[in-house]
């Protein structure tokens, strides 16, 4: 696994837009993003509505995830590129989302929607509809994915990485600063994490940096080699952009999203938290 | 949730006794700029928040008080502005040079 595996360049995406066996998605939770102008013959998933199960907090399952692809038209074999706004934190979440329920080929467009307009290229409003597949998803490989018992059992003894801003790191604010502060949950953070922002391994353009900067940012904050990695922020977005660095860019091995994140664990009765 | 809420519109609903509002415009040559990329930076130039501006060219932030710096990215061009937030409503503008 290499960075051009999982990472293609704008003019990459552009020059395969239409080609066969590429599927482009752009993945956002505002959709109107998307509806006001997107990447020609890319079809949307809503973060929301379509990748999370409706009653409870979990994901949707494996057969609803079958249905979801085959009515966007993605085949099993087709491969997947991946962007949207937000820097790419919901494009991110769905490749680990993809990753977790197995499919093969799945790509990022280097600094997503953003990039994109920044450089001034084409959108268009076209609907896009594919004919549809006989997606077959595989059983969810939850060596990516960290549940709560396992964050509190990692305390002090795995790589644990905050990946929000140092503001909601230190308690100061409860969310991104774009959303209203009013929560539920308790502020801070989870004892003997390291809060490495999601932000530091991205240029302003919402590129991702280099993989010698990247690797340097993890060492000079005191990335442990020997051990194993959970990520985490406030609903697991931004972790997956994180999991995205170090596992896929950096090719660290045992790297989790613990995508309850701050939501859950701040709610929780009895657990340690530091501010 | 995590993804950018629309921008603009009243503050009805919001609390501006707990919440802390930054609010404004981006400006560039006498005219709102729309879909520009305005991040909200903490007092360490960290990121802490990002919007699209709306076809008005407004942006809102929900902060703490203290210094924040606002800057805006835009196929016209960057701006700045730093801005001493207290509770309640807090206004500016940045213009894109």
């Amino acid at each position: 696994m290499s960075r051009t595996d999982v990472l293609v360049t704008a003019d990459w995406a552009q020059e395969n837009l239409g080609a066969p066996g590429i599927v482009f998605v752009e993945v956002d939770e505002d959709t109107s993003a998307y509806d006001g102008g997107h990447l020609e013959g890319a079809v949307k998933l809503d973060w929301k509505q379509d990748l999370q199960d409706p009653l409870r907090r979990d994901f949707v399952d494996k057969s609803a995830f079958e249905a979801l692809l085959s009515s966007r038209g993605i085949a099993n074999d087709d491969t997947v590129v991946l962007y949207g706004g937000n820097n790419n934190w919901f494009a991110a979440y769905a490749y680990w989302y993809f990753k977790l329920y197995g499919h093969s080929d799945v790509k990022l467009i280097d600094g997503g929607r953003k990039k994109w307009e920044l450089d001034g290229r084409p959108l268009s409003k076209d609907a896009v509809q594919r004919p549809a597949t006989q997606y077959t998803a595989q059983d969810p490989d939850l060596s990516i994915r960290a549940f709560r018992d396992e964050v509190v059992a990692s305390i002090g003894s795995k790589n644990i990485i905050d990946v929000r801003s140092p503001d909601e790191f230190s308690g100061k604010i409860l969310a991104p600063a774009h959303l209203p502060q009013e929560q539920a949950q308790k502020a801070g953070h989870v004892p003997t994490a390291m809060n490495i922002p999601w932000s530091k391994a991205a240029n302003e353009d919402g590129t991702f940096k280099s993989d010698a900067e990247l690797a340097k940012l993890y060492d000079e904050q005191g990335f442990d080699e020997s051990k194993p990695t959970i990520a985490y922020c406030r609903i697991g977005e931004r972790s997956s952009h994180t999991w995205f660095v170090l596992r896929e860019l950096l090719g660290k091995s045992d790297v989790k999203n613990y995508d309850g994140s701050w939501v859950e664990y701040g709610s929780l009765v009895g657990v340690p938290i530091e501010k | 949730m995590c993804a950018a809420p629309k921008q603009g519109g009243g503050l009805a609903g919001i609390d501006l006794s707990t919440q802390t509002v930054i609010q404004g415009q981006v400006w560039h040559d006498g005219a709102p700029v729309a879909g520009a990329y305005v991040r909200l930076l903490d007092s360490t130039d960290e990121f802490t928040a990002e919007v699209v501006t709306s076809p008005e060219g407004e942006f809102r932030f929900f902060a703490a008080p203290g210094e924040w710096k606002i800057r805006s990215l835009s196929a016209v061009g960057r701006g700045e502005r730093v801005v001493s937030a207290d509770v309640g409503l807090n206004e500016t503008t940045v213009a894109i040079a």
